[in-house]
């Protein structure tokens, strides 16, 4: 393994990055959790059903799929890696059945989770009935309401909602208020975070249970491009898991790697160094360090923070970090549906978004573009269906 | 020295070893435009220290009642500033220790920040979510400064982590007596006097038991095994219910009592 997209340092370091800025209450909890883990992703017997598990229940490998219209319309070879064909229809799931075969090693039977689009919460509620666990999900209340198909979906898979109204009632608000779970209930409460962010262990621990999706796709790419890696490799960032998943597999290539904020989310483009939610990352943030609230139609990239690891990546200039806006993600939307017959989630479509502008600019016309699909559209159909009105 | 400029830990320290027992209450920083009232109301009802709340927009150790004096506080356009300048104006007999969240101490910058602390006369920090692994930078900034950093103890620490948290915590060492957020409850947990019989092992720095001490009975019994409590958001509530500096104080003297009866 390179350096690079290796582990963190002892405390939980990315360069300057990342740490564990928790209550005393949590840091056993986080120390416990990382040994856990090292001791699991060690063991040859976890792999074995962590990846039975997600090729038997969760579908994988997920194709990359060549985008013959789409590429004809933008001038570069566009090819997508399928996270939306995974089961509940995103990269997240891998990420909950790791962690659920954790807490199920470290003899934790209840699980919580933050949720902002909800697809993390439908998947942690997933894997709570798969394996017979107690599962609550907080969501802010404005997601709630702009989400409320993902939240009758974790209702019917057994797990309570639970609605935040604290704060901006979002994405970071849900956070909190995991977290204060947590504090209340680590004993037998395993928190299923959602991204690669929070304290150490969880962004390194989140990206090597997410690597699948990278390590798959430079596999696939390969047989492909003729043994050759793709130009560039791009995925939509909200906390960074389906990107640093994706990042991982192509790090130590010759790759461009960029990785696309929503506009009014943008951590690494408009955010300075601060610590919130465990974490020392880039934060959307005033001038006294009150956290910013995130804009965007994307209940997931709703975020006003990074995960660290991609802190520092982008503060060694390894990868990029853009950004686009809520219209062009609406045409993008569009574009996927219309060209390739895949209604991408809203998520994903910041990263067509910014390739649509960019094609033939930036990227040259011509280059090969591999970008991560990581969830379908189905959940975004109805608010979309507005927008467009 | 006055008490109000004195060394936290070694004002403490004397009250403790004079026999009594150790009140700190708690109010949020601009949360009403009465609050530097409400602190001189507490700090006369019997306090031995008071902690001024700094707020911050994600307050996650915080249950509902400071959570809602927080956003209260933001709304007015309460800023680290604008509580740490009615501080200095202010004249408390006692030595005052805020409590905020890191990411304003980060913002301001670390020594900035602890030389705003000392400017102000302010005493002590406690910064609930910088543990033990991440405060070296600020203790070295806070040490320069004449700050005492007050560490967290929780019910979830093993022994020997927390004998390296007591070595290294200054003023007193804060013992979490609940494993959750602030807020009042309905009876003292059985680990409020585990946390200080832990304490005590380890140190004989002051303990003060704070989250979920609520009422005189709660915070005498706290005592029997504690040097003090920290009293938060039973008097926060009373503040945003409009009982205002004068029921904040009676309350406080209601602890106060209930403190002293129970050791007299
Ligand atoms: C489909 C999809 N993609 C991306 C994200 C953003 O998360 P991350 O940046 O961790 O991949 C979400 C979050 O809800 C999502 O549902």
């Amino acid at each position: 393994m390179s350096s690079l997209m290796g582990e963190p340092s002892a405390t939980g370091r990315f360069g300057e990055f990342g740490g564990r800025f928790v209550p005393e209450s949590l840091m056993p909890a986080c120390l416990e959790l990382e040994v856990a883990f090292r001791a699991a992703w060690a063991d040859p017997a976890f792999h074995a059903e962590f990846t039975a598990i997600l090729r038997d229940y969760g579908g994988r490998p997920t194709p990359v799929t060549e985008c013959r219209r789409l590429s004809e319309r933008l001038g570069v070879r566009v090819l997508l890696k399928r996270e939306d064909l995974a089961h509940t229809g995103s990269h997240k799931l891998n990420n909950v059945i790791g962690q659920t075969l954790l807490a199920r090693r470290m003899g934790k039977g209840r699980l919580i989770a933050e949720t902002g689009a909800g697809q993390h919460g439908v998947a942690a509620a997933t894997a709570a009935a798969l394996f017979g666990m107690n599962c609550v999900v907080y969501m802010g209340e404005v997601d709630t309401e702009r989400q409320e198909l993902n939240v009758f979906r974790m209702e019917l898979l057994g797990a309570e909602v639970r609605p935040v109204r604290g704060g901006s009632r979002t994405l970071k608000d849900a956070v909190n208020e995991a977290l204060r779970d947590w504090v209340a209930n680590v004993a037998d409460t395993h928190y299923c975070l959602g991204s690669v962010m929070g304290p150490h262990p969880y962004p390194w621990m989140v990206r090597e249970l997410q690597r699948v999706v990278g390590d798959e796709a430079r596999q696939q790419c390969r047989a492909l491009l003729d043994g050759q890696d793709p130009d560039w490799v791009v995925a939509c960032i909200g906390g960074g898991s389906n990107a640093a998943g994706t990042f991982a597999g192509f790090v130590d290539t010759g790759a461009v790697l960029v990785g696309v904020e929503a506009a009014g989310g943008a951590a690494v483009g408009r955010g300075v160094p601060g610590v919130v939610h465990g974490m020392m990352s880039y934060v959307l943030q005033d001038e006294v360090g009150q956290i910013a609230e995130a804009h965007s139609i994307s209940a997931g990239l709703d975020y006003p923070g990074i995960g660290p690891e991609h802190a520092h990546l982008s503060s060694i200039g390894r990868t990029r970090y853009e950004q686009a806006g809520d219209d062009e993600v609406l045409a993008a939307f569009r574009l996927l549906s219309e060209t390739e017959g895949i209604i991408p989630a809203l998520e994903p479509a910041h990263a067509l978004a910014w390739l649509a502008r960019e094609a033939g600019r930036s990227v040259p016309a011509g280059a090969t573009v591999l970008v991560t699909l990581s969830g379908r559209g189905d959940k975004d159909v109805a608010q979309v269906r507005e927008l467009l009105r | 020295m006055t008490p109000r400029t004195a060394p936290l830990e070694s004002h403490l320290r004397d009250r403790r070893d004079a026999g009594r027992k150790l009140l700190v209450p708690y109010v949020t920083g601009g949360m009403g435009p009465d609050w530097i009232e409400a602190v001189h109301a507490v700090a006369d009802a019997g306090a031995d220290a008071v902690e001024i709340g700094i707020p911050f927009s994600d307050p996650m150790i915080d249950g509902p009642t400071i959570q809602e004096a927080s956003l209260r506080a933001l709304q007015r356009g309460t800023t680290p500033t604008s509580v740490l300048d009615a501080l200095a104006r202010s004249d408390l007999a006692v030595p005052l220790c805020v409590m905020t969240y890191y990411n304003i101490v980060f913002r301001a910058g670390l020594r900035r920040f602890a030389r705003s602390l000392a400017d102000a006369g302010v005493a002590g920090a406690i910064i609930p979510d910088l543990p033990l692994e991440e405060c070296g930078e600020w203790c070295v900034e806070a040490d320069a400064a004449g700050i005492a950093t007050v560490l967290l103890v929780a019910p979830s620490t093993p022994p020997a982590r927390a004998g390296a948290i007591c070595e290294r915590s200054r003023g007193f060492v804060y013992g979490v007596g609940v494993m959750g957020v602030t807020g009042e409850r309905a009876a003292l947990a059985a680990t409020a006097s585990d946390v200080a019989k832990m304490v005590r092992t380890v140190t004989d720095r002051p303990v003060c038991i704070g989250i979920g001490v609520s009422t005189p009975d709660q915070a005498a019994q706290a005592c029997v095994e504690a040097d003090g409590v920290v009293v938060g958001s039973a008097i926060v509530r009373r503040l945003l219910d409009g009982h205002g500096p004068e029921g904040a104080g009676e309350f406080v003297a209601s602890l106060r009592a209930g403190i002293d009866d129970a050791t007299a």
